[in-house]
């Protein structure tokens, strides 16, 4: 124990690591600043695991695009503990998007963005915009079919912007179809690249904690003023700060064993998901997704309307700029959510807005139900005739893969279980041969004959047969 | 900027001569690595890539009227491109001597459409673009009908010249 403590002060004598760390671990921070503030440094904590996990899988993680699949089922089913570093570099980036987001809701509802700390916040929305980045790759990675279609899918967005669109595409296939350059420049994004930019504006984003000071909790009617606030701020912490450490790191320390636990858990628990099939592109079968923490983003896109489409995929992702404006404009004054009935307001209207599209995204109606299956009998309520004919033509010409009966079927057009109450055989007619903006006209595709059993089908959609159906489904 | 009292101007210019020196030598450095990683990097951009036509097929295995999916290589697959390498169309056959060859890509995001045999449709599994069996769009977001790729036949073989993913 001595020879440690000796070999230890020779180390700090001569490298001077306790005079330059100690009094960073020991800054002063200001009184009051309770569990709310954990937020940012469990997001590091979050980047730690995703950092230690990455560079774990990346010894067994070949990043070719013809064995990168392979690999990755080597580690999730065959390697020593693979499956668990896999979940918990998943989690571990679900755990990161959501700690972010909190943590630049706390600091934006507590006013902490105002001066002087307006460079942390946007070093702060640089570092979001990186998460989204590395979430985004990360899903890439994966390489498996949904991986390959989601490249094509950013490539196609990316060829929406004017003039440069065309080479962007190019660039994000390197080269002009998916293939063995494709996977590389992704895994170099995403292990070189956005971590280096990350490890760099994390530098920056914890220099400035600690040169602007943690912001104090707001009081209201104590608004900002930028020419007194700097001589305030230091007044307030020679008389009342409290060393970081460890009086309030602590609550960090225990917080992010909770993000840890919780990460370990998880994986443990629910692993990663399964990869789907080998990434070849002429394999169709395919329903490329984001994954969850973009979903929302998914709906919006799905959801405009066509005209609007090429304006939102470029200036989208453009509006994380927006959030650089945010300290330029409101840098003064109150800080107290009790005087900013404006700021809860746009943090209640973007939550709302995220979760709505994000439940929209996960039920993506849009989408056409290729897994539905023929109606049963018991649904048609009858098991031969122009009535049932008609129901198997419904699923054969494909309507079912878009509209439903009975809770079967797609929903990216109208449910058509009652039908024949609100429309009259004439105007499913018209409907079925001219089709609409969502709908193909269906006259050069079906014979007269065939119309007519549809509409037999079609018209015996009514309420009644649905309550008889459902009342025959409950007896048997 | 005259730091030396009586050295009159030499002290200046020769501190500013080193100023540029500094600055001169360190971006010459920065040029000197970054104009061939940029290059390396943007490559892609300026490389043609060769088209080749590749056979999917004696003529005999497509029945006429009927539209399958047939899956080639690329033009110059690399060599770890693996499974990654294989592209796919829709190819159809109108009649005894006449093909067409549809891009697998949905023209509005690139997703792989899937025909729908029975009802003579190409569907697209993201945002439900339709298309009729000549490519043409039917319904929802498709901005305009599925790429047709070159298709020729020789030595009783069909063949689709390889081609770029399609981007609108």
């Amino acid at each position: 124990m001595k020879l440690l403590t000796c070999i230890w002060n020779w180390i700090d004598d001569r490298s001077g690591i306790s005079r330059a760390l100690g009094p960073l671990l020991r800054h002063p921070v200001p009184p009051g600043t309770g569990w709310k503030y954990v937020f940012g440094s469990a997001t590091l904590i979050a980047f730690l695991i995703q950092v230690v996990t990455g560079v774990a899988l990346a010894t067994v993680y070949v990043s070719s695009a013809g064995s990168a699949y392979k690999s990755l089922e080597f580690i999730s089913h065959q390697a020593t503990l693979g499956w668990l570093i896999r979940g918990m570099h998943y989690f571990g980036a679900s755990a990161m998007v959501i700690l972010v987001g909190i943590h630049m809701f706390r600091v934006f509802l507590t006013g902490s963005y105002k001066f002087p700390r307006e460079l942390n916040w946007l070093s702060g929305v640089v570092l979001l915009g990186c998460v989204l980045m590395m979430g985004f790759t990360g899903q890439l990675l994966r390489w498996d079919q949904d991986g390959v279609w989601s490249t094509v899918i950013a490539a196609e967005q990316a060829g929406r912007v004017p003039v440069i669109g065309h080479w962007l595409a190019h660039l994000t296939f390197g080269g002009d179809t998916v293939g063995g350059a494709t996977l590389s420049r992704f895994f170099a994004i995403h292990v070189f690249v956005i971590p280096a930019l990350i490890f760099g504006f994390i530098g920056l984003h914890l220099y400035l904690v600690i040169h602007n000071g943690i912001s104090e909790p707001p009081k209201a009617g104590h608004p900002v003023d930028p020419r007194t606030y700097r001589a305030w701020y230091k007044e307030l912490l020679n008389r009342s700060g409290r060393p970081f450490f460890p009086d309030a790191g602590w609550r960090d320390v225990v917080f992010g064993f909770a993000v840890v636990a919780a990460v370990v858990v998880l994986a443990a628990i629910f692993h990663a998901p399964e990869l789907s099939q080998p990434p070849n592109p002429a394999i169709v079968q395919a329903q490329p997704r984001p994954d969850w923490y973009l979903l929302w983003y998914y709906a919006v896109l799905a959801l405009s309307p066509h005209y609007m489409e090429n304006y939102l995929m470029v200036l989208l992702p453009l509006a994380i700029g927006l959030l650089f404006l945010l300290p330029v404009v409101f840098n003064r004054g109150e800080r107290s959510i009790s005087r900013r009935p404006w700021s809860v307001g746009v943090v209640v209207l973007a939550t709302m807005s995220v979760v709505t599209l994000w439940v929209q995204g996960k039920r993506a109606t849009w989408s056409p139900d290729f897994d539905a299956q023929p109606l049963k009998a018991q649904t048609i309520g009858t098991a031969s005739g122009p009535v049932y004919e008609g129901a198997q033509l419904f699923f054969r010409q494909g309507c079912e893969n878009c509209h439903s009966i009975g809770g079967q079927g797609g929903h990216r057009g109208p449910d058509l279980t009652t039908v024949a109450d609100r429309l009259t055989t004439e105007q499913m007619t018209v409907r079925i041969l001219n089709g609409g903006t969502n709908m193909p006209a269906f006259g050069p595709i079906l014979t007269s004959e065939g119309i007519n059993r549809l509409l037999a089908f079609l018209g015996s959609r009514s309420i009644n047969t649905h309550t008889s159906a459902k009342r025959e489904t409950a007896r048997n | 900027m005259n730091l030396k009292p009586g050295g009159g101007g030499f002290a200046h210019t020769r501190r500013e001569l080193l100023v540029i020196v500094n600055f001169g030598f360190a971006g010459l450095s920065a040029l000197l690595v970054g104009i061939p990683v940029i290059g390396f990097l943007f490559a892609p951009l300026f490389e043609k890539t060769a088209r080749e036509w590749r056979s999917v097929g004696p003529i005999d295995r497509f029945p006429a009227g009927q539209t399958v999916e047939v899956s080639f290589e690329d033009a110059s697959p690399q060599p770890w491109a693996g499974v990654s390498a294989e592209t796919g169309a829709w190819l159809q056959r109108s009649s005894a001597t006449e093909f067409v060859a549809f891009s697998l890509n949905c023209s509005h995001l690139g997703c792989p459409v899937r025909w729908r045999a029975d009802a003579k449709l190409f569907m697209c599994p993201c945002h439900g673009g339709i298309y009729y069996s000549n490519g043409s769009v039917a319904a929802g977001p498709p901005p305009r009908g599925l790429t047709r790729y070159p298709v020729r036949i020789r030595d009783g073989n069909v063949e689709i010249l390889t081609s770029p993913i399609p981007v609108t």
